[in-house]
């Protein structure tokens, strides 16, 4: 398992092939925030997202912020969310927007795995709850869009050294999630013969 | 801390208050006790990354006085009241509520809770039948004891309820247990206490299984057969190999609680309720004179 830095919004998407699942990979430059509401108004309401979404990395979160003035916001707790509810919106993020990279926590489910490796993109998993030292990553909010879904709009925020992440699905087919469920399964196999 | 308060009303608000910010951001010694054993044993490289970052945040939450984890939660409350108490559960309620409510203002807190149809906001973490609060009455006594568990929803969404029939046995209980946390994987943020209830009824069952992860970890049930069940099934989990936040290790579960109560003979409920790792939970007594105690690890 390799260790790797990559900076956001990509370019290249080569950034993106060299990453494998199960790399620990910490982040650079600027990540998106996005949450339920955000994607359900972008794709089932049809609403163009206001920010370039390209080889972007994109963060499931809903912060804590205090108001202080028109669009500008000071952070209190930034941390992340589930990912699994937002899972359907993984192939139009990746084809409409070219969003290269999804964080957030506890995984994606399998179906995730065909679009990001035809897309080229990766699901990165961090550490849920660990909201404390994510938000000392985090160095500003810089633009906040569509503030009346708050705390569920689209953040730009511009982080440093944020991670550690570890690469949950790859670009090449590969995730972690199936790998360690399809293991569980046999365990649990071979647990119910012995109860 | 001890604490003394004009009247019994604003008693127990500043004890809501302060307990709901107190454990978002100071978890309770028996979990980090917990939380450093699982490092210590985890032997996979992504296990480890997990649970170093874990440590690594409980500190920084401690350091840069910020929460723990960002998910304020539900609101839930453990009531004991004593027969003797002054003030009546209505005006307990109610004083609770305020001091939610007073504690999302101030800190500020992120508001979580919404009408659940049209999900609109509906305020500074209070609502209709929120917080929620749960009662124990207790004869011959003058005290209230308040536990404060905010519920995170990643591992709240991760609750399941089977009626299983009596001819499963335990062995029905056991298998919907591990079937349900493998399920769950990374989702709940493991590695958490494992709450079930058996026996009762339907509702019974979950009410249990939620008391269950608001004991202290790794605490045993006193009956020896629930207590048995407990160990067993913590093993059992900790070898299918989800591991910390489901990306495969040792460590699944820091701890099972079983809560169980009698049921009808046709019945054999099991409900799965579960905590993620940062267990958050404080206590407060909360005396007859209005002055009050804080206890962070009850």
């Amino acid at each position: 398992m390799a260790t790797h830095e990559v900076t956001f919004p990509i370019t290249d998407s080569a950034e993106i092939l060299k990453l494998r699942a199960g790399d620990e990979v910490v982040v650079q430059g600027h990540i998106i925030g996005i949450r339920d509401r955000t994607q359900v108004r972008i794709f089932d309401q049809g609403v163009e997202p206001p920010m370039d979404l390209s080889g972007a990395f994109l963060l499931h979160t809903a912060p804590n912020v205090r108001k202080l003035g028109p669009g500008r916001y000071e952070k209190l707790c930034i941390g992340t969310t589930t990912s699994a509810r937002m899972v359907r919106f993984t192939e139009p993020l990746g084809a409409q927007y070219g969003v290269r990279a999804i964080c957030g926590k506890g995984g994606f489910p399998d179906e995730a795995i065909e679009p990001m490796h035809r897309l080229g993109m990766v699901y990165f998993a961090i550490v849920g709850g660990a909201a404390a030292l994510e938000t000392t990553q985090i160095e500003d909010i810089e633009e906040v869009a569509w503030e009346e879904l708050m705390p569920e709009c689209l953040w730009r925020f511009r982080v440093k050294d944020f991670g550690p992440l570890t690469v949950g699905i790859d670009a090449h087919g590969g995730s972690l999630y199936r790998d360690v469920q399809a293991r569980a399964h046999e365990k649990l196999e071979e647990i119910y013969a012995r109860l | 801390m001890s604490v003394v308060a004009t009247d019994l009303d604003s008693a127990v608000s500043d004890a809501a208050a302060h307990l709901y910010v107190w454990a978002l951001k100071d978890i309770p010694q028996d979990l980090r006790d917990a939380l450093a054993d699982a490092a210590g044993r985890e032997t996979s490289v992504t296990g480890q990354r997990v649970l170093q970052t874990i440590l690594k945040n409980v500190t920084v939450a401690e350091t840069e006085k910020n929460l723990v984890c960002q998910d304020t939660g539900i609101a839930v409350y453990y009531c004991k009241v004593g027969e003797h108490f002054p003030l009546h559960p209505a005006r307990i309620y109610a004083s609770l509520k305020e001091g939610t409510e007073r504690a999302t203002v101030e800190h500020p807190l992120r508001s979580n809770t919404v009408h659940t149809l049209t999900r609109e906001n509906t305020g500074p973490n209070v609502g209709y039948r929120v917080p929620i609060v749960h009662w124990d009455f207790i004869p011959d006594w003058d005290g209230l004891d308040v536990k404060c568990v905010p519920k995170g929803s990643g591992s709240e969404n991760m609750s399941f309820l089977k009626m299983c029939v009596p001819a499963d046995g335990v062995t029905g209980i056991k298998k919907f247990v591990l079937e349900s946390i493998v399920g769950a994987g990374g989702k709940p943020c493991p590695p958490g206490i494992v709450g079930v209830g058996i026996g009762g009824s339907a509702d019974y069952a979950m009410h249990l299984a939620k008391e269950a992860i608001a004991r202290p970890v790794g605490t045993r049930n006193p009956d020896p057969l629930v207590a048995e069940l407990e160990a067993e099934l913590k093993d059992l989990l900790n070898e299918t190999g989800v591991g910390p936040m489901g990306l495969g290790g040792d460590v699944t579960v820091l701890s099972v609680h079983v809560e169980h109560a009698d049921t009808h003979m046709t019945l054999n409920p099991v409900a799965v309720n579960y905590q993620c790792w940062a267990a958050r939970r404080a206590s407060a007594h909360v005396a007859a004179d209005g002055s009050i105690e804080y206890e962070r690890d009850a």
